[in-house]
C-alpha cells in the first residue's frame, strides 16, 4: 500500500503543476526537500548514537527487564502477542515515558529497538499486530508537556503560554484510547477476512 | 506546571545516573557496552536515509505544486458545513503528513492571531495532540525492514482523525 501511495503523492503533484503552472516550485522543491531530508537523517544519527547506547547498558543491567515486569499487567492487556518478560516490553516503556515528558528525541531510538525486538518475534517483514498497536499509540502522540508550542506561544506574548496543557493533555487522551480503539477493531476486522 | 517541567528537565539526566550506577554495580563493562549500542545507532540512521529522501521528496511535490492546497480548498466548505473553523483546515489536514509544515503552519496562526484567541489556542492543541503519522511510519517501519504495513496507515490516519475532532470540540468546551 505504501508504495501506491508514494508514487501516487509525487504523481499527482507533478501532474497537478504541469496544468497549475508551478512546475518551477516543483523543480525546486525536489532539491531542496531532498536536502532536508539528509540533513535530519544526520542530525538524528547522534541522538541514535548516544540514546541506543545508554540503553544497550540498561538491557545488560537488566533495567528494562525490571521496567517489563512492574507494568506487565499494562503491557499484557495492550500487547497480548508479546510473551511476558520480553525486552521488548522494556522498550515500548522506555518510548512511551520519555513520550509523555515530552522527550521526542529519545523516544525515537527507543521506539525504533521496540520495533526491532517485535520484528524479531514475528520474523517477517509484515507489520504485525503488536507493532501495528505500538505505532497507533506513538501516531496519536501521548505529551503531557507540549514544549515546542509552548514556546512558540511564549515567542508571540501570550498571558499564558501553558494554558493549553490542559486541552492538550485531553485531546491526547481521546486520541490515544480512541487510537487503541480503532486499532482492535481492524485487528479483528483482518481475522474475520483470514477466515480464523 | 513548573513541577511537570522540572520532571522533564531531571529525567533524563537522574534516567541516566541510574542506568550507570545499577550497571557498574551489576558489573557490566558500561562503556564498551555504550559503544557497542552506539554502533547500531550509525547504521540505523544511514539506513533510514533512503526512506526519509524518499518520503520527504514526495510529500513536497506535492505541496509544492499547488495540489495539496486545492485539494483543502476543494474540501472546505464540507468542514466548514460541520463547524470546523476554516482558518484551522489546512493544519488539521497537513498534521498527519508532514511535521514540519505543520509546525510551520502552527507558529504562523499563533503569529497571526492572538495566541490567547480561540484559533491560537486551537492551533496549539492540535500541534500538541497528534503525531505526525507519516514521519512516524517511515522511521520505525523503515528502520526495521518492514515492507507490508498492513492496517497500520489506516489506523495512524483514523487516530489523527479522531484527534482533531478532539482538540475542536475539547477546546469549544473549555476556551468556547
Amino acid at each position: 500500500m505504501v508504495n501506491i501511495i508514494w508514487a501516487l503523492m509525487a504523481g499527482i503533484g507533478i501532474i497537478y503543476a504541469m496544468f497549475n503552472g508551478t512546475m518551477d516550485k516543483v523543480n525546486e522543491a525536489l532539491f531542496e526537500s531532498a536536502e532536508e531530508a539528509v540533513t535530519l537523517s544526520i542530525g538524528l544519527i547522534s541522538i541514535l548514537v548516544f540514546w541506543l547506547g545508554i540503553m544497550k547498558i540498561a538491557e545488560e543491567a537488566g533495567i528494562l527487564e525490571f521496567l517489563a515486569k512492574v507494568f506487565r499487567p499494562i503491557i499484557v492487556k495492550i500487547f497480548p502477542d508479546i510473551p511476558k518478560d520480553h525486552p521488548a516490553i522494556g522498550y515500548i516503556l522506555s518510548n512511551v515515558t520519555a513520550n509523555l515528558f515530552g522527550l521526542g528525541n529519545a523516544a525515537t531510538p527507543m521506539g525504533i529497538k521496540a520495533m526491532e525486538q517485535m520484528k524479531e518475534l514475528s520474523g517477517s517483514d509484515t507489520a504485525s499486530r503488536s507493532m501495528i498497536t505500538f505505532l497507533a499509540i506513538n501516531t496519536s502522540s501521548l505529551t503531557i508537556i507540549p514544549t515546542t508550542v509552548i514556546s512558540i506561544r511564549m515567542q508571540y506574548d501570550s498571558v499564558s503560554p501553558t494554558e493549553i496543557v490542559g486541552t492538550t493533555i485531553i485531546a491526547t487522551l481521546i486520541s490515544t484510547i480512541s487510537a487503541l480503539i480503532i486499532d482492535r477493531i481492524f485487528y479483528y476486522r483482518s481475522l474475520r477476512r483470514k477466515g480464523i | 506546571m513548573s513541577v511537570i517541567t522540572t520532571i522533564s528537565t531531571w529525567l533524563i539526566p537522574c534516567f541516566i545516573l541510574i542506568v550507570l550506577f545499577v550497571a557498574t554495580w551489576r558489573r557490566v563493562p558500561t562503556y564498551e557496552k555504550f559503544v557497542e549500542g552506539g554502533k547500531e545507532g550509525v547504521k540505523m540512521a544511514f539506513s533510514l536515509l533512503p526512506f526519509l529522501v524518499g518520503m520527504i521528496v514526495a510529500i513536497s511535490i506535492l505541496r509544492s505544486s499547488g495540489a495539496l492546497d486545492a485539494f483543502i480548498q476543494f474540501i472546505s466548505p464540507f468542514l466548514i458545513f460541520i463547524g470546523v473553523p476554516p482558518e484551522i483546515i489546512p493544519l488539521a489536514m497537513v498534521r498527519p503528513i508532514s511535521g514540519t509544515a505543520a509546525l510551520g503552519m502552527t507558529t504562523e496562526l499563533i503569529g497571526n492571531h492572538d495566541p490567547d484567541s480561540f484559533i491560537g489556542r486551537l492551533a496549539s492543541t492540535m500541534q500538541g495532540s497528534t503525531d505526525t503519522t507519516l514521519y512516524i511510519l517511515t522511521i520505525y517501519f523503515g528502520a526495521v525492514g518492514i515492507r507490508k504495513m498492513g492496517y497500520a496507515l489506516k489506523v495512524g490516519l483514523l487516530a489523527d482523525l479522531v484527534g482533531i475532532i478532539a482538540s475542536i470540540i475539547v477546546v469549544t468546551l473549555i476556551f468556547g
